[in-house]
């Protein structure tokens, strides 16, 4: 189970979504996941053994980075990417669940179109806007909620070159020097840009959605 | 065989499992299998190699690494997960042999044509009689799994949390010896997190549990009160007529009816009636 699967999971997904939700699904898949997993990964890939502490005594340099790195960056934006690509899936079930009720009303006795049931388009009124529009909504907020995650955790998103740490059993004050900060601290900044992006796609399709059923109300009452 | 195997196999056990099951299984893929290998096998990844102690003793830090760390947090994960997702597979095989046996009866009815045979497989079947008990007993299983591999991690790791340093006076070293590991921080959210999914997975196989029971009595009831459901009718009706259209004859069958349940109630192919067996 990798990102391959997730991609196959949430692709059913792309049929019932909006086209601001597809553009929004291939930004996600290609400049982030794809991003994660061809660059950032190799970027982070030595941040332990190449994090150097000016000191011979035995584990200070395991404990200066446990106390500056308590997440590495890659795993926070693997969850980041696996909450904020999760709730698609209640419209997933919601769609599915709504399949189910038309063949089961099918099956007794009432009349539907065979060939529309299969391969309709679903619509997004009734409660399935509503289902739509939560995701949209638990979407957004995890993408806020992880931003400010990093904001808190690294003080801003640059990674300095120098850490200073005192923590036992280094002795005194040690200078402790991260590796590649300069390219680490430009993916940081390249991956909360497309977060930006992603959140303003949402924040879009939320308003889309919102005045397409206004829309329509009007038009019902007169 | 590897997790996008296991993932292949139990995703045709999915097509028989209650709504709670379908979403117990997306939780196990998605927040506790993938996690595990795109987050956490990372972070244990250098466990041993960034494990150091304040010693130069030759072999202090393996035997003080192998006296902490009896099994590593990945390959235990990695074990509750399969024996956790396992119990599904005996599902798979009811399934199987009743599919089996409801194509057997085919043949001996006469109606042993390719249609009706896809029929049979790809119709999804009802949780009732003996595939109930088979159902309820892998729920059962997979809820004493995640408890007893629970109870490890704590036994194990008490608290679940990850020191920082552990004290160690294991012969090769000399006396008392500090050690060091590597990410104690990250690894403990990492095992916070994981707990709190596999909490939620043994909330979703009670509540599927106590659906699958309530369903049941709920159906022996309506059996009791209503002893001729009027369902026979109506397949009846299209078995003894033509069928407008393959696509019909699908949709009816991936419905919760059985083809068994259709020819039951022809005359003269009444099998043992439908009861409940679990009240």
């Amino acid at each position: 189970m990798d990102w391959g699967t997730l991609q196959a999971v949430l692709g059913g997904v792309n049929k019932h979504s909006t086209s601001i939700g597809k553009i929004w699904l291939t930004v996600l898949f290609i400049f982030r996941i794809m991003i994660l997993v061809v660059a950032a990964e190799r970027v982070w890939g030595d941040e332990q053994q190449d994090f150097v502490c000016n000191t011979l005594q035995p584990g200070c340099r395991n404990v200066c980075y446990d106390h500056f790195f308590p997440i590495s960056h890659i795993r926070l934006w693997a969850l980041q990417l696996i909450f904020v690509s999760t709730p698609a899936l209640l419209v997933a079930m919601h769609v599915a669940y709504t399949r189910h009720e038309k063949k089961r009303r099918f099956r007794n006795g009432e009349k539907i179109d065979i060939d529309e049931l299969k391969n309709e388009k679903v619509h997004i009124r009734g409660p399935l806007w509503w289902t739509y529009t939560s995701s949209i909504f638990f979407r957004i907020v995890f993408e806020a909620v992880f931003m400010y995650v990093f904001y808190y955790m690294y003080d801003g998103y640059q990674m300095p070159r120098l850490v200073k740490c005192n923590a036992w059993p280094c002795p005194n004050t040690v200078d402790c020097f991260v590796s590649r900060p300069t390219e680490k601290t430009t993916f940081t900044i390249f991956m909360l840009a497309v977060s930006g992006i992603c959140m303003m796609l949402n924040l879009a399709e939320l308003c889309y959605l919102v005045i397409k059923i206004c829309m329509k109300e009007p038009r019902k009452t007169t | 065989m590897n997790w996008a195997g296991l993932y292949t196999v139990l995703s045709g056990v999915n097509r028989h499992s209650t709504a709670i099951g379908r979403i117990w299984l997306s939780v196990i893929f998605i927040f506790r299998i993938m996690v595990l290998v795109v987050a956490a096998e990372s972070v244990w990844g250098d466990e041993k190699s960034a494990f150091t102690c304040n010693t130069q003793q030759p072999g202090c830090n393996s035997v003080c690494y192998d006296h902490f760390f009896p099994i590593s947090h990945i390959r235990l994960w990695a074990l509750q997960l399969i024996l956790v997702t396992t119990p599904a597979l005996l599902v798979a095989m009811h399934v199987a042999y009743q599919q089996h046996q409801e194509k057997k009866l085919l043949v001996l009815t006469g109606h042993a044509d390719p249609k009706h045979m896809e029929e049979v497989k790809k119709h999804k079947m009802r949780i009732s009689g003996s595939l109930w008990w088979t159902y309820v007993c892998s729920v059962v299983f997979r809820l004493l799994f995640e408890a007893v591999f629970m109870y490890i991690f704590y036994m194990l790791y008490p608290g679940y949390q990850m020191m920082r340093l552990v004290k160690c006076e294991a012969y090769p070293c000399p006396n008392t010896v500090d050690c060091f590991i590597s990410r104690p921080t990250e690894k403990t959210i990492f095992t916070v997190f994981m707990l709190v999914t596999s909490s939620i997975c043994i909330v979703l196989n009670m509540a599927e549990l106590v659906y699958l029971v309530v369903r049941a009595c709920a159906r022996r009831g309506q059996h009791s009160s209503n002893p001729s459901s009027g369902k026979g009718s109506f397949y009846g009706h299209k078995l003894s007529s033509e069928y407008k259209q393959n696509e019909i004859n699908q949709l009816l069958t991936e419905q919760d009816g059985s083809l068994k349940d259709m020819l039951r109630r022809n005359p003269g192919l009444q099998e043992k009636g439908d009861r409940c067996s679990a009240c």
